[in-house]
């Protein structure tokens, strides 16, 4: 089979980009995505031309390096499944495909379909982690899960960080990302003493890199290769909810004794 | 030839790491804030350990070339972490799974060492739990439990079938915790091209920014390397396709000793491969062999059959009729020996022919499907989509392929290379899997090396540097291995040849698998070096590399990267060649056991089992850069068992 390839190309973050049309050289239907797109760049390099920017790393859907909006969809055209998971017998012959980069102002572009998704690691910093210092836990089985909790834990907790919710949101809202975060630690209770105090912290960051408001279209949840549902949205509204209520715990003052 | 000290310490076995931890010195809490650590890689060895150095108080600065440091590969491991918890009351303890892990690995590891990582295997899951990782569970809330390859316990913690992801981003939340409050500083899209050797210590590194093509230095009392494994020398293989040996390679050039490079685990359970564009293999978890039973037709004409159609008694369950007492459990080097034996009899299936099928049929029978699903949905998910076929239905079939690589740089019992003030954590260091590394025994021992062991040995080599005395990152070593940096990429950017980066990547790779893969010979080793050291030549002069120097361009990325792999490849081979003795995943044809042998006689083994030859290989080896275009040096360190004896390894 052979397709035609409408691709972003952009020097840098500096330059104007355009679409730019290629033919694919022959290409098997059990390829998968990237590596037709393996194929198509190493026919440019041959030809002297500079081949297309695509992150990638793992190929197996778990590290989330992968992106692309295909045809209008990030992660292309399937449920549940990251661009790298996505084969070639999804398409026809002679199909056309357009391929873009996920776009969202808090994603910076690099180059061509390459964009900088470093944001949500600066909301991680804010507070997506449990304070335990390495040495101070209790043995494993001394804080009980109940098994709901921590398969719904888990849920969230699949997350691969990938940023298809962003690019699919009209609104480049980060909210099932964050909510993802909040929710897994929240549910469990080692995350207990900290929940309000993260829920806060990161709603903040989220908002100073300047990802959009919520308004419940469910596109991320559409796109999102680990299908992690927006209920985790409400999950975490209600916990923002309760800790505005709640206030900043007061400060304590004074040296204490010794 | 360089000095290989083990340093490990006297006293008995299940005593030193405590005597060890006890006589090493401390640094004062006041002091620790003055020394600069560099770690490099932020998989679970890099983030665990840059946080807990962190915690400490070192000021560490973590460098990592992807774009987050929750995308390093160990976020891809699938089945579980071991740990002697014993939560199963099913007699399992410290000493069983030091002795499982020694016996597994074929006798080729460290004693010292591979106890004190069944030691502190409890500790990280109290640690991983305590962050919230999200273990499974049983309906009481307590942990759940399952088995895998090469142990009769059930001992390995698992998270579905993402155990990976969640202890990474376990490790990732405490780097977070570190970076956002200021402990340490995080560089991404940063990969370290160089390290610094001053005076005969590791006292720097010099970085790529990815982004921008801008060369920096960077100087600090001790540097870490948390890397990762080389697998990718073959192309194909389960790692990611950003995974690659040049930091490892190049601290190999500076003076690192490199240890065993020929150990390469080749797993099992990976699905076949299905054309010449593929860029990976998936690995298919060995959780999946708990359930899933593997076989091949009795008859070579059966194998084109449609597997329903071949009867019961037509079957050969391999596994299950050769190693009775582990079956389909048998530890990954043997399972993979087997599937190769069985697909060169050309009872193999699939359209190639190098396939074998693990069948869940008995498994839903047993279970039922909701059962299967529960415990394999997403492996049985991602099975679908490569392959177009539904598991639930039909046998998957899967083939080995390379997935791990035992070997790195050479480290003593503190995981300090040769070169003072370089230290090796996780997958990039050769220490505790011997010939042959149990399933769930990688995330163990990333972690136990992060977590626990570098926090507390780095202090035997800080406490010796005076604070405040680390080298400046202008002083003439750090411009000369810039100065380097800088000719080599200009060098690949400017040569005006025909062959992309990946054409050599492939033809590396072929080579790689026909002469240093599942079965190795004198004579394929020695074509393989032949042959490589032509890849070389042609690689130096007739290389294209598009695009410019500065700002992003793959190319060179990919380019460095392959070069440093065609270098390793030459040294893999080198070693496969001068160990005449098969042991764990290194299988020398010329040594294996017969029919005539009294271990086959006596039940031990089979005919076609690795044949370790003791009087001569008990030794690390580890090998010492000469310089360009010369043979790399062997250095030997021998492997003193004072706890276990070095045995014929049975599974039968």
């Amino acid at each position: 089979m052979k397709v035609t390839l409408k691709v972003w190309r952009q020097k840098d973050r500096n330059s104007p980009g355009e679409l730019k049309s290629y033919q694919s050289p022959e290409l098997s239907p059990n390829m998968s995505f990237l590596e037709m797109l393996d194929v198509v760049n190493e026919h440019l390099a041959n030809q002297g031309e500079d081949p297309i920017a695509f992150d990638h790393d793992c190929r197996e859907g778990i590290c989330g390096t992968c992106s692309l909006v295909i045809d209008g969809k990030p992660h292309g055209p399937h449920k549940g499944i990251a661009t790298c998971q996505t084969y070639m017998r999804s398409f026809k012959d002679g199909d056309e495909i357009v391929v873009e980069p996920f776009r969202a102002k808090p994603f910076p572009l690099i180059k061509d379909l390459v964009v900088d998704r470093k944001a949500f690691d600066r909301i991680q910093h804010a507070g997506g982690f449990i304070s335990v210092r390495t040495g101070a836990a209790p043995d494993a089985n001394a804080i009980p899960v109940p098994k709901e909790n921590a398969d719904l834990a888990m849920d969230a907790a699949q997350c691969i960080g990938c940023g298809a919710c962003v690019a699919a949101c009209k609104n480049a809202s980060a909210m099932l990302f964050v909510s993802a975060k909040v929710s897994h630690l929240g549910l469990m209770p080692q995350g207990q003493p900290e929940r309000y105090r993260r829920v806060k912290a990161m709603v903040n960051q989220m908002d100073a890199e300047g990802f959009g408001s919520c308004t419940v279209t469910g596109s991320c949840e559409a796109v999102c290769p680990k299908e992690i549902s927006i209920d985790f949205i409400a999950r975490m509204n209600r916990d923002y909810l309760v800790a505005i209520l709640k206030g900043d715990p007061k400060a304590v003052r004074g040296g204490g004794a010794g | 030839m360089a000095t290989l000290k083990s340093n490990i310490p006297s006293g008995p076995l299940s005593e030193k790491w405590e005597h060890h931890k006890f006589s090493s010195k401390l640094i004062n809490p006041a002091n620790k804030r003055k020394y600069k650590v560099i770690v490099v890689g932020a998989g679970l060895a890099g983030s665990s350990a840059s946080a807990t150095l962190a915690e400490l108080g070192y000021e560490v600065h973590n460098f990592v070339f992807h774009d987050s440091p929750r995308r390093a590969h160990s976020v891809a491991a699938q089945g579980g972490i071991n740990a002697a918890k014993n939560y199963q009351n099913d007699g399992d303890s410290v000493h069983r799974l030091f002795y499982d892990t020694i016996k597994g690995g074929d006798y080729r590891a460290r004693e010292a060492n591979v106890h004190r990582l069944a030691e502190v295997s409890v500790n990280i899951i109290d640690q991983c739990a305590a962050q919230g990782v999200p273990f499974a569970r049983e309906y009481g809330g307590l942990l759940d439990n399952r088995s895998f390859g090469g142990a009769q316990v059930s001992r390995t913690f698992y998270a579905r079938g993402q155990t990976g992801q969640q202890l990474l981003l376990g490790a990732y939340s405490a780097l977070c915790r570190m970076i956002g409050n200021g402990g340490v500083k995080s560089y991404t899209h940063s990969e370290m091209l160089d390290l610094v050797v001053v005076d005969g210590h590791a006292k720097g590194i010099v970085v790529r920014d990815l982004q921008t093509g801008e060369i920096t230095r960077h100087a600090a009392d001790a540097v870490v390397l948390a890397t990762g494994g080389y697998g990718n020398v073959f192309n194909l293989s389960t790692y990611a396709r950003g995974s690659n040996a040049t930091a490892i390679l190049r601290a190999y050039r500076r003076g690192a000793c490199f240890g065993n490079p020929c150990y390469t685990q080749i797993h099992p359970t990976c699905i076949p491969v299905s054309g010449d564009y593929q860029s990976k293999l998936t690995l298919m978890s060995e959780s999946l062999r708990n359930d899933g039973r593997i076989w091949v037709p009795k008859k070579k004409e059966d194998c084109r059959k449609n597997p329903a159609d071949i009867a019961e008694g037509d079957r050969d369950y391999y596994l299950e009729r050769m190693y009775s007492a582990f079956g389909n459990l048998a530890p990954r080097d043997i399972a993979s020996r087997a599937a190769k034996y069985v697909c060169d009899e050309g009872r193999g299936v699939g359209e190639t022919g190098l396939g074998v099928y693990l069948d869940f049929g008995d498994s839903i029978k047993r279970l039922g499907e909701d059962k299967v699903r529960e415990r394999y949905g997403n492996l049985f998910a991602m099975y679908h989509e490569i392959t177009n076929e539904d598991a639930y239905k039909t046998p998957m079939r899967i083939y080995p392929a390379v997935h791990y690589t035992m070997g790195g740089l050479w480290v003593d019992y503190n995981l300090m290379s040769n070169l003072p003030g370089l230290f090796v954590l996780g997958e990039a260091n050769f220490s505790d899997h011997g010939a042959n590394r149990l399933g769930a025994s990688a995330l163990m021992q990333g972690l136990s090396d992060g977590y626990f062991v570098l926090p507390s040995t780095i202090a035997t080599y800080l406490a010796t540097v005076k604070p405040g005395a680390r080298p400046s990152a202008d002083s003439a070593a750090f411009t000369a291995a810039e100065k380097e940096v800088r000719a080599g990429i200009a060098a690949m950017v400017g040569s005006k040849g025909t062959r992309t980066p990946a054409s050599f990547h492939k033809e590396l790779g072929r080579i790689m698998w026909e002469h240093c893969g599942m079965a190795r010979n004198k004579a394929g080793l020695e074509k393989g070096i032949a042959r490589i050291a032509a890849l070389r030549e042609e690689y130096g002069k007739n290389l294209r590399v598009p695009g410019q120097e500065n700002g992003w361009n793959q190319s060179i990325e990919q380019a460095g990267r392959v070069g440093d792999f065609i270098e390793l490849g030459d040294l893999m081979c080198r070693d496969a060649l001068m160990r005449e003795e098969s042991c764990g995943g290194h299988f020398r044809e010329e040594y294996q056991y017969t029919a005539a042998d009294s271990e086959v006689q006596q039940g031990l083994v089979n005919p076609g089992d690795v044949k370790r030859r003791d009087d001569e290989f008990a030794f690390v080896a580890a090998w010492e850069y000469a310089g360009a275009g010369k043979a790399p040096v062997l250095n030997k360190e021998p492997l003193v068992y004072e706890e276990v004896k070095m045995s014929t390894r049975s599974y039968k």
